[in-house]
């Protein structure tokens, strides 16, 4: 390269330039590479309220549905069960659910329209794991503190019946509760709150 | 003339081409300490393996579907319809567990030799890059079969992205591509797997390389070859890399190969350990298995996740426990590389951390109930004092002076001469001969092997002598 009588400040500047629009436009480009790994416009569509029909669920018995790919249940309490979540909220980390998710309607001490209903995501707040549905109290594998509840295998998180969290486990927050709302005694829709769009 | 030919073609080549001289300077020219003992086979076998990988890995991509409908079944069609398939499938899922056997062997022969001190730093740093690169390579191949295990292992590593604050969901939510694992996630995976990963491997391999040879290999005893040369500028402890490592080098290959063919063909699931058992079951979004644990070569870091009792922490601790290993070469203060001349406060401090990776690793496999958690995490609090403490410790370390030149270990067959020679006074130590029957008459058959019995005392004896040999050799 000749850098005799050069003026070393425009080469300067011509580099300085260049490099400069070179990033900015790399900056640009990058933003459709990176935002296509963004859920597509179907992925958003599947998550389209389900409906369930609730009749059929016996006292105690508990259901599973798919809802944006990701495990909602559906429990019936038995009014014992309502009973022994009164006694719980000095071992739970959450009792009212004021850093937890779910609908201005569920925040309440069972955590659910209807009491005896309950409706949540089966995602542990942890790390995702589903936790298993352990009603019974003081099995074997679980102690004698067991109060029946949701187990997570994954980390050990303990939730009650209604998907509040234990202290001391290392799920920070209560489960989940979707939006859902109640369109006769016997049907909810999962995943609609407004009532603007049909399931 | 045929010969002539070939000469005039392959002169054609050198003269456009630094064919010769890239094999002279990495191969035939490149003096490596004469020293290297079993510690160093596990470079080249990590290359191997690599090998093994790429070609068993481009040829199973002719019969996958990375689809969340099709991936499954086409893993067992791979397995029963596929000729020859189970043995292609079996070679890299074993070659992946082999992989981390070598590269964690390797990497610890680095820590005992002081192979990342300087000037082999940067050599270090591209390693840990091509472990942490390894990993993710690992973690994504995992969940191309679409198992259950791989489902929910990825639904957790995922996951562990959203205990970032701020923006931790959407970052979890962009690397799925859906709000739970699924069909966008399995394709991009694929695409991570089969095509970046593998690019940024090798290209750090190369870098890995480069910068071994620019500054030299370390040997056992952790000094510096290059400072005795002869007339010609060859190190005098130095021997060409080509014949003498490549031919050393195919020892270690067939050893290592027979492992590796045995796992294959007689225990391709290694107890579940290699490929675990409810992962032969389909994946299923809507139940989790009653115990999921990830692969044998996560579990240590798993376990450390799994100790601390806070979302965000627990991430934190188990990254954390990768990027200590990346600030090593800063973290040991002592100039002195090789274990055999480093004090006794490091050998110890090194006993203990590989019983806590190798504790971490068991617990990781094993439920968390709250007996296991505890020594979780003791064990933890273990692995980190190794390196936080490593300023303060090696310091303090009364180290023995070093060689000018490289040392002679004693040949095996040496050894095994020596032991031949050792070995009636040891079998006099450990037993005494009890007459047990009438003299045999043939004299060939009156050896006092069979009328020897052992005697506790002897054994206690024996036991206690080598159990201080050890503790000796840890000071």
């Amino acid at each position: 390269m000749i850098n005799e009588g050069v003026d070393i400040s425009k080469r300067q500047f011509l580099t300085s330039a260049l490099t400069v629009v070179g990033a900015v436009g790399t900056g640009y480009l990058a933003i459709p590479f990176l935002a296509q790994m963004r859920p597509s416009v179907k992925a958003l569509a599947a998550g389209a309220p389900v409906e369930i029909d609730i009749s059929k669920i016996e006292p105690g018995q508990l259901i599973r549905v798919a809802w944006r790919g990701k495990p909602v249940w559906i429990l019936n309490r038995t009014p014992a069960v309502l009973e022994k979540l009164k006694t719980l909220e000095g071992d739970l980390a959450d009792p009212n659910s004021n850093n937890s998710l779910q609908p201005e309607e569920s925040k309440n001490s069972v955590r659910s329209i209807k009491p005896e209903i309950f409706v949540a995501v089966g995602l542990c707040t942890h790390l995702g794991c589903s936790p298993t549905f352990r009603p019974e109290i003081a099995p074997n594998d679980l102690g004698d503190k067991w109060q029946g509840g949701f187990f997570c295998p994954c980390h050990g998180s303990w939730f009650d019946l209604a998907g509040r969290v234990y202290q001391g486990v290392p799920a920070p927050t209560n489960l989940e509760i979707p939006p859902y709302r109640y369109v006769s005694d016997n049907l909810i829709i999962v995943g609609d709150l407004t009532g603007d769009t049909k399931a | 003339m045929k010969i002539n030919r070939l000469a005039l073609c392959g002169n054609w080549i050198l003269e456009r081409f630094p064919l010769a001289k890239v094999w002279n300077e990495h191969m035939t020219h490149y003096y490596a300490p004469r020293n290297f003992n079993f510690w160093y086979f596990f470079g080249s076998l990590a290359l191997l393996v690599l090998v093994n990988q790429f070609i068993t890995g481009i040829l199973l991509t002719m019969n996958y579907k990375p689809d969340a409908k099709l991936a499954f079944d086409s893993v067992e069609y791979i397995m029963r319809e596929v000729d020859w398939g189970w043995l292609i499938r079996y070679m890299h899922s074993t070659g992946a567990s082999a992989f981390f056997i070598v590269i964690y062997l390797h990497m610890f022969r680095g820590l005992m030799y002081g192979s990342f001190k300087q000037p082999r730093e940067l050599v270090w740093i591209f390693g840990m890059l091509l472990f942490v690169c390894l990993m993710a390579e690992a973690f994504m191949g995992y969940l191309l079969p679409w198992g259950q295990m791989s489902y929910w292992g990825a639904q957790v590593i995922i996951s562990l992205f959203s205990a970032i604050p701020i923006i931790g969901d959407d970052l979890s939510l962009w690397v799925r591509g859906d709000y739970v694992v699924s069909d966008a996630t399995l394709n991009r995976f694929f695409a991570f797997h089969v095509i970046s990963v593998p690019l940024i491997l090798v290209m750090l391999v190369f870098l890995h390389i480069v910068a071994l040879h620019e500054v030299g290999s370390n040997n056992p005893d952790g000094i510096d070859i290059k400072k005795y040369k002869d007339e010609q500028g060859i190190p005098l402890d130095g021997i060409p890399f080509h014949p003498y490592y490549t031919v050393k080098d195919i020892v270690g290959v067939g050893v290592f190969l027979l492992f590796f063919a045995t796992v294959i063909f007689y225990m391709p699931e290694m107890g579940g350990y290699f490929l675990e058992h409810a992962n032969f079951i389909p994946a299923d979004p809507l139940k989790t298995p009653e115990h999921i644990a990830p692969v044998w070569y996560f579990t240590p870091f798993y376990a450390i996740l799994r100790a601390i009792p806070d979302k965000f922490a627990g991430v934190i601790g188990m990254g954390g426990a990768i990027v200590v290993l990346f600030l090593l070469p800063w973290l040991d203060r002592n100039p002195v590389r090789s274990i055999r001349y480093r004090g006794g406060i490091f050998k110890k401090a090194l006993v203990l951390l590989v019983i806590s990776f190798i504790g971490l690793g068991y617990l990781g496999t094993q439920p968390a109930t709250p007996e296991l958690t505890f020594f979780a995490r003791i064990l933890t609090v273990v692995y980190f004092g190794f390196f936080i403490l490593m300023p303060i410790y090696t310091r303090w370390e009364k180290t023995k002076p070093l060689p000018t030149r490289v040392t002679e270990e004693h040949s095996l067959e040496e050894q095994l001469h020596t032991f031949e020679e050792q070995l009636p006074a040891l079998l006099d130590e450990l037993s005494e001969v009890k007459n047990t029957g009438p003299e045999i008459g043939d004299p060939a058959f009156r050896s006092s092997f069979f009328s020897r019995r052992p005697t506790a005392e002897g054994i206690s004896h024996v036991l206690t002598r080598w159990l201080k040999k050890i503790i000796t050799s840890l000071d």
